[in-house]
C-alpha cells in the first residue's frame, strides 16, 4: 500500500476550499436575502409587468416617392386570465360587437395550447386581434369595470394606392412554425405574408422595445421598474423605395381587367421592374384588419387565382417571342449571317414533318424573318445548327451549347427576383430527350418546335421582359428586381451586377433591326408609338388547353431605351390582337405620361374588352 | 449463488450518509423542478406533459442504473478504464458530425424523443481513466512527462467538447486539477492558475472604475500580489521582525503618499509599485545576507504576477476586437445586458433576494412563475429554492451539498488503494466545480457558465451523469476492504 502522508494533509486544503466558498456565498445570500430590501420591494405584489412596444412597420415608397403603402393604428384586446374577476360577457361583447358564442370561441382557442403554444395565465394574451379606433373608443369607455383586461396598441396597412396585391403582399399572424423558426416572433405577432412584405420582412419589421412596468398587488401600475433602465425603444421599420411605377402599374391593371396574365415592365439600364401586373389582381386593402380571414378564403377558393402572382410563377410557352433568341444563337455560332435567307413555301417542310406558317414573301432573310415572325427560317436555322458535322461532334453536344446559351440569356434557371416564389420556367438539356427518346435517338427534327418557343421550352413573364431588357441593352441585363432603395442599407450587390450573355453584342444590333421592321412593317405595326421607334416582337402560343395566347416582347425607343416590357394575355388569340395594343399602350403612358388622342379607342377596347371567357373555367 | 450474496451485502456496506443525502438532494431536486416549471394550470406533479413528470421517469431509469452498477464486480471498473476512454473520445468526436445545431451547440444526439449529451457522460469515463494511470505501481506527478501525459488525459476530451460549442461542459474539466494537485502536482501549479484567474477578472471587472485617479482593478490585483510577496517572504524567511519591518515600509510609503495627496491627486497603483518594489528590495537584501537562494522565488513571482497584470491589460484592449471585449465582459457580469445574460443575472438576484428569510412558501414564489428567470428549472433552479425557502433553505441546501463533498473526500481518503483514493477525488472535484460555479452564476459572482446544478437541475443526462459517478465510488467503497493488497 501506497500512502504519503505528507500529501494527504492537502485534503484539508481541499475540503477547506469548498467550505470558505460556501461561506462566501451563505454571506452574499445573507446580504441578498435579509439586508438587502430592494429585491423584496420589487417582487412584492406581482411585480413586473413586461410590455411589448411594437415598432411601426416600414413604409413603401413608389420610384417617384409617391407614398403607396403606411401605417395605421388598431387595437388589440389583451386578457390576463389569472386577474379576471367578475366578467360581465354581454357588456363586453357589445362594447367590440361581437356574440357571445364569438367571445367564448374566442377564449377556449387562446387557452388552446395547439394554436398558442405560449399560453400563461399570468402573462397578456392575445384575446380580440385589430379592433377599429371607434369600437376601442367603446370599450376604452367601460375598460374599467374589466380587471385583466388590457388594450395593445398595434400597426396595420393602409393603401395610398389599392393596387399590385401579389407583388405587395400583405401581413398576417405569425403561426406556430414561424415562432418555432425565428425566435423574434410572439404568438399574436404580425409577420410578411407573400410580395415585398415577406421577402423584405426583416428590414420592414424593425425592433420591438419592451417597457418593465411595476405593479403593486391588485395590478395598478406604479411606475418603471428602475426608471425605465431596462426599458428598451422600439426601432422602426425600414422604408423601402420601390422601382414600381404606382401610377404606370395602376394603368396596367386597369388594362389587364377582365384578362388573365401579366405585364412586366423593366427599365433596361438599371434592372428596376417599372410595373409588374397579375391578373386577375386583387386589392391588397383587403387583406387588412379583421376582415382578412374571410377574403383571404375567398382569394384561395376564386377559381382564377387571383393570389398566383403569373409574373413570375406562370410558366408559359413563350411562342415566337423566343425567335430573338434563335437568331442571337445562330449568328454566334455562324450558322447564319444576317443576309442569309432561307425558303418557305407556308412552312418547314422535311419528309411527313412540316410546321405551318402564315404567307409572306420567300426566301426570306433573318430580319424580315423576325419582323413577319416566319416559323420556316428559326425551323431551318435551328436544324443546320444541330446537324452541323463540321462544328459539333454529336447532337447532344451542339444541343448542350445551344442550351447554355439560353440560360446566359436568363431562360431556365430562376432570375433572382427580390420576391418570394419565383419559377424557374424549363429549358431541357441533351439529358432530358437521352431520357425522353432514349439516348441518340433523337435529332434536330426530332425537337425542332423548341426552335419557334414551343414544345418543351416554358418561361415566366419576367423572363421574358428580361430578355426584351436585354436586347435593349444590347447583349447585358441586371437581375431584375422592386426594391430600389432600402432606408439605411443597401440593396443586395447581385442586383447591381452586369450579366453578359454568351451573344455579342454586334449581333444584338441585327436583331434590333428586325424588332424594328416588326413594327413598321411586320406584325406589330399596331405598336407604333409617335415619335418613339418602339420595337417588337409579337408571340401567338399554342397551349393545349384551349384558345392560344397572346403575347409581346419590346422597348422603346430604340436608341437609348427606356422602357423593355413582356406582355402575357392567356386564350386571347394573335399577339397582335391583344398583347402588342397593351404593351404599346403601357409604353406609351411611361414615356409619354398620356396616350395620344388618336389611341384613346385603343385604349378603352383594350380595357373593355373581356378574354377571360376563353380561359374555359367556369366561374362560381 | 455467491453474486446474489455479494449483492445482499454490497447494500449493507454501502454507505449510508451518502446515500441519504443523494435521496434527499433528487428529491428536492424534483419537487424544485414542479415548481420551477409550475404555472398553476398543470394538474399534477406526476402528469407526462410536465418537466416534473419526466424528470421523475428520469428518476425511476435512475434507480435501476444505480442498480445495475452496485451489481458490477469493483474489479471491473479498472479493468475497463483505458478502453471506456477510447470508447468515449470516440463517441465525442462522432458526436460533433451527426449531432443537430441546436441553439448553436452541436453536442446532442437525437435518438427518437430522446435526446444525450454525450459530454455528460464522459465526466465519469475520464475519471476512471485517470485514476487508473495515476495508480500505475510507482507513478508519481513530480515526474514532468507524467504530469504532462496526466495533463493530455484530461485535455483532449475538453478540446472535443469544445468543438461541439459546449465550453461550459469543457470547463468542469478544470476541476481534475484539484485530483492532480490531491496526488502530488505542486501547489504552486493551482496557485498560479487561481492567480491568475482571479488577476484577470479583477484587473477586467474594475478596470474602468476609479477612485480619483487610482484605477480600482489595477490596484486590486497590486494589493494582492504585495500580499503574496509578504507573506511568501514571511513564511521563507522564519525569523521574527521581518513582517514588522515590511509593514513599517509599506506605512511610510503610505505616509508619504498621503502627504503629497494634500497638495497634489495621488495615483495610488504608483504608491503600491512602489511598495512592492521596496519589498522586492528587502527580500532581495535578506537574500544575500542570509545566503537563502528561495527568497528570490517570492521576487520573480511578483515580478511575473505584475508582467501577467500588463499583459492582461494590453491583450484586452490592444488585441481584441471590440464586440470580443463586450462579450467577455458581460459574461463576467461587467456590462449591462439588458436583454441578454446581465438581465438574467439581475432578475435571478431579484428572484432569489425577494425570498427573504423563510421564503414564500413552495408553489408561491411569484418571480420564477413571472418566468422572469430565464432557464429556471435547468441552470437557474437554484432561484426557486432562495425564492421559496427563503435564506433558511437556500443556507440548508448549500450545507447538504458541503456535506455531500466533504463526505466524498473522506469515501476518497479511506481508500486503501490508490485508484480508488483518485477516482473519489475526481467525483468530489467534479462535484466541487458544478456546485461552486453554478450557485456562483446564480447569486451573480461568478461568470456566466452554463453548467447544471448536481441533481437539481432538470435533464435526464445530468442526472445520469451526476448518478454514475457517486455510485462508482460507491460501489467501490463498499468493497474497500477486499481492495489494496
Amino acid at each position: 500500500m501506497r500512502k504519503d502522508y505528507n500529501l494527504e494533509k492537502r485534503k484539508y486544503i481541499i475540503g477547506g476550499f469548498i467550505v470558505v466558498i460556501a461561506i462566501i456565498y451563505i454571506v452574499r445570500l445573507f446580504m441578498l436575502q435579509i439586508v438587502d430590501t430592494d429585491y423584496r420591494r420589487f417582487a412584492e405584489g406581482n411585480a413586473f409587468l413586461k410590455k411589448v412596444q411594437y415598432p411601426s412597420r416600414g413604409m413603401i415608397y413608389d420610384r417617384e416617392g409617391r407614398l403607396m403603402v403606411y401605417n395605421q393604428s388598431a387595437y388589440d384586446v389583451m386578457m390576463i386570465p389569472r386577474e379576471v374577476k367578475e366578467f360581465d360577457t354581454l357588456a363586453f361583447c357589445n362594447a367590440i360587437d361581437i356574440t357571445k358564442e364569438e367571445f367564448e370561441g374566442r377564449v377556449k382557442r387562446m387557452k388552446d395550447r395547439r394554436y398558442n403554444p405560449s399560453y400563461s395565465s399570468y402573462t397578456p394574451q392575445l384575446l380580440i386581434s385589430q379592433m377599429s379606433a371607434e369600437e376601442y373608443g367603446r370599450l376604452q369607455e367601460i375598460l374599467y369595470k374589466f380587471s385583466g383586461i388590457y388594450v395593445q396598441n398595434r400597426v396595420i396597412r393602409e393603401y395610398k394606392y389599392d393596387i399590385a396585391g401579389s407583388l405587395l403582399g400583405n401581413i398576417r399572424e405569425v403561426s406556430s412554425s414561424d415562432i418555432e423558426n425565428d425566435s423574434y416572433y410572439k404568438a399574436g405577432d404580425y409577420t410578411g405574408d407573400l410580395g415585398i412584405e415577406k421577402s423584405y420582412e426583416k428590414y420592414l419589421r424593425g425592433e420591438k422595445g419592451i417597457e418593465i412596468l411595476l405593479r403593486d398587488s391588485k395590478g395598478r401600475i406604479k411606475g418603471e421598474y428602475e426608471n425605465g433602465k431596462y426599458n428598451e425603444a422600439p426601432i422602426s421599420g425600414k422604408n423601402l423605395t420601390l422601382s414600381i411605377d404606382a401610377e404606370l402599374q395602376e394603368y396596367g391593371e386597369y388594362l389587364m381587367q377582365n384578362k388573365i396574365g401579366a405585364i412586366v415592365a423593366i427599365e433596361p439600364s438599371t434592372g428596376e421592374i417599372l410595373a409588374m401586373v397579375s391578373a386577375p389582381t386583387y386589392k391588397p386593402s383587403s387583406l387588412v384588419g379583421r376582415e382578412r380571414g374571410k377574403n383571404y378564403a375567398k382569394l384561395v377558393k376564386d377559381k382564377y387565382k387571383p393570389l398566383y402572382d403569373r409574373t413570375i410563377m406562370g410558366v408559359y410557352p413563350p411562342g415566337s417571342t423566343f425567335k430573338p433568341t434563335q437568331s442571337l444563337i445562330f449568328l454566334q455560332e455562324g450558322i447564319i449571317k444576317p443576309s442569309s435567307s432561307y425558303p418557305c413555301h407556308g412552312g418547314f417542310i422535311s419528309g411527313r414533318l412540316k410546321v405551318g406558317c402564315h404567307p409572306h414573301s420567300a426566301p426570306i432573310a433573318m430580319k424580315p424573318a423576325l419582323a413577319t415572325s416566319c416559323n420556316a427560317y428559326f425551323c431551318y436555322g435551328f436544324k443546320a445548327m444541330l446537324d452541323n458535322r463540321t462544328k459539333y461532334e454529336r447532337t447532344d453536344e451542339a444541343f448542350t451549347l445551344w442550351k447554355d446559351y439560353m440560360v446566359s440569356m436568363g431562360y431556365g434557371y430562376k432570375l433572382g427576383i427580390d420576391l418570394p416564389g419565383e419559377k424557374r420556367g424549363f429549358i431541357p438539356n441533351s439529358e432530358y430527350y437521352d431520357k425522353y427518346y432514349r439516348k441518340g435517338r433523337w435529332k434536330a427534327l426530332t425537337i425542332i418546335s423548341v426552335s419557334i418557343g414551343q414544345g418543351e421550352v416554358l418561361a415566366t413573364p419576367l423572363q421574358i421582359a428580361n430578355l426584351s431588357a436585354t436586347i435593349a441593352n444590347r447583349g447585358y441585363y441586371y437581375t431584375p428586381h422592386v426594391v430600389k432603395q432600402i432606408q439605411d442599407s443597401e440593396i443586395d450587390s447581385i442586383y447591381t451586377q452586369r450579366h453578359t450573355t454568351m451573344v455579342e453584342s454586334k449581333y444584338y444590333e441585327d436583331i434590333v433591326e428586325g424588332m424594328r421592321m416588326a413594327v413598321t412593317d411586320g406584325t406589330c405595326r399596331i405598336g407604333e408609338i409617335e415619335g418613339a421607334e418602339v420595337c417588337g416582337k409579337t408571340g401567338t402560343a399554342q397551349n393545349p388547353h384551349g384558345r392560344d395566347h397572346s403575347a409581346f416582347m419590346g422597348f422603346a425607343p430604340k436608341n437609348n431605351p427606356k422602357i423593355a416590357i413582356a406582355v402575357y394575355v392567356e386564350n386571347a388569340g394573335f399577339g397582335a390582337t391583344y398583347a402588342v395594343p397593351i404593351g404599346s399602350l403601357m409604353m406609351e403612358k411611361f414615356l409619354n405620361d398620356t396616350i395620344a388622342t388618336d389611341r384613346k379607342p385603343l385604349e378603352e377596347r383594350m380595357a373593355k374588352s373581356n378574354t377571360i371567357i376563353y380561359s374555359g373555367v367556369k366561374k362560381h | 449463488m455467491a453474486s446474489r450474496n455479494t449483492n445482499i451485502n454490497i447494500l449493507s456496506q454501502i454507505d449510508k450518509p451518502t446515500l441519504v443525502l443523494y435521496i434527499i438532494l433528487v428529491l428536492w431536486g424534483w419537487v424544485t423542478i414542479y415548481a420551477a416549471s409550475y404555472n398553476f394550470d398543470d394538474t399534477s406533479i406526476f402528469s407526462m406533459d410536465s418537466r416534473a413528470g419526466k424528470q421523475l421517469l428520469w428518476m425511476g431509469l435512475t434507480t435501476i442504473l444505480a442498480f445495475g452498477i452496485l451489481s458490477i464486480d469493483h474489479r471491473k471498473f479498472e479493468a475497463y478504464a483505458y478502453p471506456l476512454y477510447a470508447l468515449t473520445i470516440l463517441i465525442l468526436i462522432i458526436t460533433i458530425f451527426i449531432a443537430p445545431n441546436i441553439k448553436g451547440s452541436h453536442s446532442w444526439i437525437v435518438l427518437g424523443p430522446i435526446r444525450v449529451q454525450p459530454a455528460e457522460f464522459s465526466k465519469f469515463t475520464v475519471a476512471l481513466c485517470l485514476a487508473r494511470f495515476i495508480s500505475t505501481y510507482n507513478f508519481t506527478l513530480k515526474n514532468l512527462s507524467n504530469l504532462v501525459k496526466a495533463i493530455l488525459l484530461i485535455i483532449v476530451p475538453a478540446l472535443i467538447i469544445i468543438l461541439q460549442r459546449e465550453t461550459g461542459s469543457a470547463l468542469v474539466y478544470l476541476a481534475f486539477t484539484l485530483v492532480l494537485f490531491r496526488e502530488g502536482m505542486s501547489g504552486l501549479i493551482l496557485l498560479t492558475g487561481v492567480g491568475s484567474i482571479t488577476y484577470f477578472i479583477l484587473a477586467l471587472k474594475y478596470a474602468e472604475t476609479f477612485w480619483g485617479i487610482t484605477c480600482v482593478g489595477d490596484l486590486l490585483v497590486l494589493t494582492l500580489i504585495l500580499s503574496v510577496l509578504v507573506m511568501m517572504t514571511t513564511s521563507r524567511y522564519k525569523r521574527r521582525g521581518v513582517f514588522k519591518i515590511m509593514l513599517i515600509i509599506c506605512s511610510s510609503i503610505a505616509l508619504i503618499s498621503g502627504i503629497i495627496n494634500i497638495f497634489t491627486p495621488v495615483n495610488w497603483v504608483y504608491t503600491l509599485y512602489a511598495m512592492i518594489l521596496s519589498i522586492s528590495i528587502y527580500t532581495f537584501i535578506l537574500s544575500v545576507k542570509s545566503n537563502t537562494i528561495k527568497l528570490l522565488l517570492p521576487i520573480g513571482i511578483a515580478a511575473a504576477s505584475i508582467l501577467f497584470m500588463l499583459s492582461v491589460n494590453y491583450m484586452f484592449n490592444n488585441v481584441l476586437e471590440p464586440h470580443q471585449q463586450s462579450r467577455i465582459k458581460v459574461s463576467f457580469g461587467m456590462e449591462d445586458d439588458p436583454r441578454g445574460v446581465g438581465y438574467n443575472v439581475n432578475q435571478s438576484k431579484i428572484a432569489i433576494g425577494s425570498g427573504g428569510f423563510f421564503g414564500k412558501g413552495y408553489l408561491a414564489g411569484t418571480q420564477t412563475k413571472l418566468k422572469y428567470v430565464p432557464e429556471q428549472d435547468t441552470d437557474f433552479i437554484f432561484c426557486t429554492v432562495g425564492e421559496e425557502f427563503g435564506f433558511v433553505g437556500s443556507t440548508f441546501l448549500i450545507l447538504l451539498y458541503v456535506s455531500l463533498v466533504l463526505r466524498i473526500i473522506t469515501l476518497a481518503e479511506r481508500q486503501r488503494d490508490a485508484f480508488a483514493r483518485v477516482y473519489g477525488y475526481c467525483v468530489a472535484s467534479i462535484f466541487i466545480f458544478h456546485i461552486v460555479i453554478n450557485l456562483g452564476m446564480v447569486l451573480g459572482i461568478s461568470p456566466v457558465i452554463g453548467i447544471p446544478l448536481p441533481f437539481f437541475s432538470y435533464g435526464g443526462s445530468s442526472l445520469w451523469s451526476f448518478t454514475i459517478l457517486l455510485f462508482i465510488l460507491l460501489r467501490i467503497d463498499a468493497s474497500r476492504t477486499e481492495r489494496g493488497y
